[in-house]
């Protein structure tokens, strides 16, 4: 298939109906209020139901309905909304349901900002709401591979009954790219037996739920769902190494700030200054063995994010000590430009200067 | 080896986000990587508006123009005053000269006047100040062929609006015409 | 022998953890009976919700999904819009419904969401201890209003029968009591109406139900039946407020 020009927050939607999803439930938030408009003209037009909720908490509970039914859904909003759907997710990843839940980042904390931030990185890789849960977190680098994710989303969620979250941000939400709709390879999934669709009076009834009152089966339950978080920790990292090789500086960043990054290694190795690159892909799981297992040429590592510094603390987890661990951010929805990088990496490899 | 970066800047309504995007279509139809990217003030209507456009033969690594563009385009003066700063010694300011009396300070970069509004006018259509701009950045800067811009805008306008494409080749046409001149 | 009672269809085996007394099993008893009778349990999903009938999901013998609090209408929507053909209903207490899910069931009401709305009201908060609820009446004593509900700082008890008629999407809006054989009679007539209106896809109905709280209350269960007779009765009157019937008519 050929190439098309695409908005991310409308590929994104692209991407969902090509994945078989047919259902969305919203509310408008800036940045990412193009994707819901964009679901509302086409799913109608397919059989689908697009449907904007009264609140963002409502639409997460719209979500947990529609999920349980067995069908392929989506939400989507931006940081202020991811929080007040945190309830409902928690109740998703609880009662193991799949759905798949957009985040296009934006400045905070409160109402914040309505530029490109990376600010819920703590939000979305800790789970977000009450109790022991993960969501499967993918934070695309640039469009065609957003398209890609959100497709290979669902196969997961429906795989691993459990929601998953793509982490975009302002920025990757409203800029065009050219975007490739591939055939994507069908996982094998299991079917859908626990769905809630009416028993037709030929077997016992299917119940959603979280809840489990006495303390020993909810132990059980937690125990079982990380059984399945440690499948996607042995499964599902995924991340880009660039330019690694006799690298004497490794940065860290993902998304958009991994793009900016990527420009500065490359302005940097044209001044003979040898700079790698790791990509988280996956920010939940992170990629900790990649961090550990730094090339030997590599002395300080240096985390690139716009926040105040937030996937910072898995970076140090990953390094067990091993680096000197250096930040350079911005904040608030300023973004960082690839100098503010190269004057950073430039002062590390001074010593400080 | 092309690696053209490109703000775009003026006020709400001057089809800034259009010129942008109809080069970044046309850059993907010549199969060159691109990328768009918009940054709108909050408001819907009349604010400022500016995009950053990529068109190079190398993947895009950031599609944000930090003081590294090769060339502004200009539609109005404030879009002047904040956007010149943003180009590289040795790049080019296209200024829309109907809405801009002053003229660019800068001495390391090459400034090309292009009277837009008026041209437009003459043509019997203020609207398309936006395409003469575009025909004469594409002659100064040859970055891509002037047929796949056009063909972007056709596609763009689709049936309902063809009977536009006229008038917007002319104006096109005149904006390169102008641009010759300086050159 | 000639069967004169037999346990509903619509209710599965499991023994109900509610008191001793409490109505809600009266209530369980209505919807299962009327499932069962309009042949819709095949194709029924409940949606519980989160306080005294929290665990309605083990009783109702349909399939069924527990909400997060006071978000069973958005639960229910989510459910019905792709499942348009199956029979969704909710069922939820005062708490639930009249508080921390007003907007959800203000805005199922508001686009007519085909589903169907048990709501038990019964004043109070049962299952957190007996806390004052929005229905909770002026005077009334809990654990959260010791010296009786005073209007002035709490407002006013909600009457959402009252208010949800006034949405012009609400289809069917009635209140009924279970105190007494003859009023249970009705609360079916009710209920099974309501369930009706969804099968012929005439949209939102909801059945606002008094129920009792004798252990919250602090009475026995006659006393308590006699204490909704003069006290809830009154403050919130039974009847229908909002009919499709009337709502085409006008």
């Amino acid at each position: 298939m050929s190439k098309v020009l695409m908005k991310g927050n409308e590929a994104i939607g692209a991407a969902a109906i090509a994945a078989g999803c047919k259902y969305f439930f919203g509310y408008p938030i800036t940045p990412q209020s193009e994707l819901p408009e964009y679901m509302s003209a086409r799913l109608p037009k397919i059989g689908g139901v697009y449907l904007q909720a009264e609140s963002e908490v409502a639409a997460i509970n719209m979500v947990y309905g529609a999920a349980g039914t067995g069908k392929r859904v989506m939400t989507s909003s931006s940081s202020p909304g991811i929080a007040l759907k945190q309830e409902g997710i928690s109740y998703i990843a609880g009662a193991e349901l799949p759905c798949v839940i957009v985040n296009m980042v934006r400045g905070g904390p409160g109402l914040g900002s309505i530029q490109p931030a990376q600010s819920d990185y703590n939000q979305a890789t800790r789970g977000g709401g009450d109790g022991d849960y993960k969501l499967l977190v993918y934070a695309p680098g640039n469009i065609q591979e957003m398209v890609d994710l959100v497709q290979l989303a669902f196969d997961k969620a429906d795989y691993y009954r459990n929601p998953v979250m793509i982490l975009g941000d302002g920025m990757m939400g409203q800029m065009m790219e050219p975007v490739e709709f591939k055939e994507m390879p069908k996982m094998d999934l299991p079917a859908k037996d626990w769905a809630t669709t009416g028993t037709q009076e030929k077997r016992k009834p299917n119940v959603i739920n979280s809840l489990y009152l006495a303390a020993e089966e909810l132990e059980q339950h937690n125990i079982h769902l990380q059984t399945k978080y440690q499948e996607m920790i042995d499964k599902e990292i995924m991340f880009e190494e660039y330019n690694m090789e006799g690298a004497e500086l490794v940065i860290v960043a993902y998304g958009t700030t991994a793009r900016i990054s990527k420009a500065a290694v490359d302005l940097l190795q044209a001044q003979g200054i040898h700079v790698g690159l790791i990509r988280p892909i996956t920010v939940w799981p992170f990629p900790y063995q990649a961090i550990k297992d730094l090339p030997e040429s590599a002395k300080n590592i240096l985390c690139v994010e716009m926040s105040m510094g937030q996937m910072i603390d898995d970076v140090r987890i990953g390094n067990e000590g091993q680096r000197p661990i250096h930040f350079v951010g911005r904040s608030g929805g300023m973004i960082p430009t690839p100098q503010l990088v190269i004057d950073k990496v430039k002062e590390i490899l001074n010593g400080g200067k | 080896m092309l690696n053209e970066r490109i703000i775009l800047a003026g006020f709400g309504g001057q089809g800034i986000m259009l010129m942008g995007q109809l080069l970044t279509q046309a850059g993907m139809n010549e199969e060159k990587e691109v990328s768009w990217l918009p940054s709108y003030g909050p408001e819907m209507r009349g604010g400022t508006a500016n995009c950053d456009v990529m068109i190079s033969d190398k993947p895009i690594a950031s599609p944000i123009i930090s003081a590294d563009a090769t060339c502004a385009i200009v539609m109005n003066l404030p879009s002047m005053v904040k956007f010149v700063p943003e180009v590289e010694p040795g790049g080019v300011v296209l200024v829309n000269s109907s809405l801009i009396e002053e003229t660019v300070e800068r001495t390391d970069v090459k400034v090309y006047y292009i009277p837009c509004n008026d041209i437009a006018n003459d043509l019997g259509n203020m609207k398309i100040a936006n395409m003469v701009m575009l025909g004469a950045y594409i002659e100064i800067r040859r970055s891509l062929d002037p047929e796949s811009v056009l063909q972007a805008l056709e596609s763009k306008l689709g049936m309902t609006k063809a009977s536009l494409m006229d008038i917007n080749r002319q104006a096109f046409a005149k904006g390169a015409e102008a641009a010759k001149l300086q050159m | 022998m000639a069967v004169v009672f037999q346990k509903t269809k619509g209710l599965t085996d499991v023994e109900t953890h509610y008191c001793p007394g409490c109505t809600h099993g009266i209530i369980h008893r209505l919807v299962g009976e009327v499932m069962e009778e309009l042949g819709i349990l095949g194709k029924s999903i409940g949606v519980a919700p989160v306080g005294c009938s929290v665990l309605a999901y083990n009783y109702f013998n349909c399939d069924m999904s527990e909400a997060a609090h006071g978000r069973a209408p958005a639960v229910a929507t989510g459910i019905k819009r792709i499942l348009p053909d199956n029979v969704v209903f909710t069922y939820q207490g005062d708490g639930d419904l009249a508080s921390i899910g007003t907007a959800e069931i203000v805005h199922a009401a508001h686009r007519s969401e085909n589903i169907t709305t048990i709501f038990v009201n019964n004043a109070i908060y049962g299952m957190t201890g007996g806390q004052m609820a929005p229905t909770t009446l002026i005077g009334q004593r809990t654990t959260t209003s010791p010296y009786g509900r005073d209007a002035a700082t709490t407002g006013m008890p909600i009457k959402m029968s009252e208010m949800l008629a006034q949405v012009p999407g609400a289809t069917f809006v009635e209140r009924v009591a279970v105190n007494s054989p003859a009023n249970v009679r009705k609360a079916k007539r009710a209920i099974k109406k309501a369930f009706e209106i969804q099968l012929e896809g005439k949209g939102f109905a909801i059945v606002e139900v008094l129920s009792t709280c004798p252990t919250n209350w602090g009475m026995n269960p006659v006393k308590a039946l006699r204490w909704l007779e003069d006290n809830l009765m009154v403050y919130y009157p039974l009847g229908n407020f909002r009919d499709y019937q009337e709502v085409e008519n006008a």
